[in-house]
């Protein structure tokens, strides 16, 4: 497990130093000198190299790399061109609306799965099931912002039991900040509800198949005690897989989302900087998101190996 | 023939037919405003009613399934083109450095959050369908990769490949004369599926603003039109977003009916 570990764990470097390099690579070819857009067009020249020497765009490429990614290891992310504001600041207030949302976002797609999924199983080729997976397939093929924009319709503007859009605050108390998530995150969830729950039933039905099934029915389980006492817990390492991923998914979808209902988080973010060319926020806030996704998913494949050591020896 | 193959194949053959109908005739101009008749709910003259240029929208999604089905097809050719080759590179060298070399590529590429990359490549290279074309079809590379990998590996363990190979045929020869036919069942099921995400990706950056730029109708867009007008005009948001959800769901239905009826051990359809 050891060697799994530490090979997993060089893999993870690897991975998060390419992509440190392919987005400061990408943010340097883009077009506009930063200094020039914030001093607008009639900026004399001397002002102009002073403002880049200030924020050290007069260094060069390679030490500026270092000196961002170095920072970002310390937890500095740079300061905003823009608002002159720690860019850590800036992200830390958004992820206290993103994170919560992928989470819970997270919580629904998984409530809603799994009896979706483990009822198509246990009634396969039944109308049950029949029923199930086409939902699912309509779901899959459901954009999440037109979800969002149907939900705001519905429970926003006809019944008026949420508002349409932006944040309560988690000072206004725990529950007026998880209602104004609660559409965004069933936005977020349902699409993800119907691919986890198409895994779900798969995965159950192959371990439906196994002989150690037909042994539990043998010994004379039902064939409700035989799903819940030895198949679920098979069947569960892929699902595990993909909520891992999905997890990943959300904190990343959740950018769209953010747009319709005016949420303050990770995604306005990205889209307001992008739109004052503030390319340092949007630098930093993407590299977070990757290493994000990156780092759930090199916990998911330890988890993985913790539990299958099949995969360890392959690796 | 089943009939999931002949639902999808239906509803894709339907999105096709409009996009290329489009382009000798639709009902009125996609383009031609007409304010005094802004934001009519679906009627005998406006199918699908109008938007708030007083625009047909009707018309306007028969041009804009163009822009998709342009831009799924062309991100799933860099797919294609670049995957394909590169899977059946690495399936040749199976264990070698070029093998390693590809596959970790791909995991790198499959780390990656594909939206937030498109987000960042769009914005800085600034929006517009090919930036968008491309944002999407980079991540379809590794897809493909692994799917021909996926599918060559074991055939190259099989008599008739080592059958070529005392023939004299190359590695290269081998894998396009004979591995790539034995595949092609493979790919074009993988095909359809990602050309079904491409079209919900390029929805999904043409409704934040950065797909197909006006005058250029696109799906997406037109449901970014809609948001501030959801509640006096409900249809202006319903009528691209099915337009994209039968899309989407025919190409899904489509490439699972192609799975179970060019490959019979899968009859029982799983994921």
């Amino acid at each position: 497990m050891l060697r799994y570990t530490l090979k997993r764990l060089l893999s993870l470097a690897i991975s998060l130093a390419i992509a440190s390099l392919l987005i400061f690579a990408v943010i340097e070819v883009a077009p506009g000198d930063p200094a020039s857009f914030m001093l607008g067009i009639n900026a004399q020249e001397d002002t102009l190299a002073a403002l880049r020497a200030e924020l050290g765009l007069d260094q060069p490429k390679w030490q500026r790399y270092l000196s961002w990614v170095g920072g970002m290891m310390q937890g500095d992310f740079g300061t905003s061109y823009q608002y002159r504001t720690e860019v850590t600041d800036m992200i830390a207030d958004r992820l206290w609306v993103s994170l919560p949302l992928a989470l819970y976002a997270l919580t629904l797609s998984t409530l809603i799965a799994f009896p979706a999924g483990i009822f198509a199983a246990s009634r396969r080729g039944k109308a049950g099931d029949v029923g199930v997976m086409g939902a699912t397939q309509i779901g899959i093929a459901i954009p999440n912002f037109w979800f969002a924009m149907m939900l705001v319709l519905i429970f926003a503007i006809n019944l008026r039991w949420f508002s349409a859009g932006g944040f309560a605050g988690w000072d206004k108390g725990f529950f007026a900040a998880m209602k104004s998530l609660t559409l965004p995150a069933i936005a977020l969830a349902l699409p993800q509800a119907a691919i986890l729950a198409r895994v779900m039933r798969s995965s159950l039905l192959d371990v439906l198949d196994e002989d150690f099934m037909r042994t539990a029915r043998a010994k004379g389980l039902s064939r409700g005690a035989a799903l819940r006492r030895h198949g679920l817990r098979n069947a569960m390492i892929p699902v595990l897989t993909i909520l891992g991923l999905q997890f990943s998914f959300l904190l990343a979808g959740g950018i769209i989302i953010e747009q319709v209902f005016y949420l303050p988080g990770l995604g306005r973010l990205i889209f307001q900087s992008i739109s004052a060319r503030d390319l340092i926020v949007v630098e930093s806030v993407t590299m977070l998101l990757v290493f994000a996704v990156i780092l759930v998913n090199f916990l998911v494949d330890l988890a993985y190996a913790a539990v299958d050591p099949r995969l360890r020896a392959r690796t | 023939m089943n009939r999931t193959l002949i639902l999808g194949g239906s509803l894709s053959a339907l999105m096709v037919i409009a996009a290329l109908m489009s382009f000798v005739w639709t009902p009125f101009d996609h383009g031609a405003m007409n304010i005094p008749e802004k934001l009519q709910i679906p009627n005998g003259t406006h199918w699908f009613g109008t938007d708030h240029f007083g625009r047909d929208m009707f018309s306007m999604i028969m041009v804009g399934a163009r822009t998709s089905i342009a831009v799924a097809c062309v991100a799933v050719g860099i797919g294609i083109g670049l995957g394909v080759p590169l899977g059946l590179w690495a399936a040749a060298r199976q264990g070698g450095w070029v093998d390693e070399v590809i596959m970790r590529g791909n995991d790198l590429i499959f780390a990656f959050p594909s939206l937030v990359i498109a987000i960042l490549i769009t914005a800085v290279f600034g929006a517009g369908a090919v930036n968008a074309i491309i944002a999407i079809g980079i991540f379809n590379i590794p897809v493909f990769a692994r799917v021909t990998r996926g599918g060559a590996l074991p055939l190259w363990a099989r008599e008739f490949i080592l059958a070529a190979r005392v023939s004299g045929k190359g590695a290269a020869r081998i894998s396009v004369e004979h591995i790539l036919p034995n595949i092609a069942n493979l790919l074009i099921v993988q095909a359809t599926i990602q050309f079904s995400l491409g079209i919900l990706a390029e929805a999904a950056l043409s409704y934040v603003g950065l797909g197909a730029q006006p005058p250029t109708p696109s799906w997406g867009r037109m449901l970014a039109d809609a948001q501030t007008l959801v509640s006096i005009a409900p249809h202006m948001a319903l009528m691209p977003g099915f337009a994209i959800i039968l899309t989407v769901l025919g190409l899904n239905l489509l490439g699972d009916g192609l799975r179970d009826a060019l490959d019979p051990r899968l009859r029982v359809s799983r994921v």
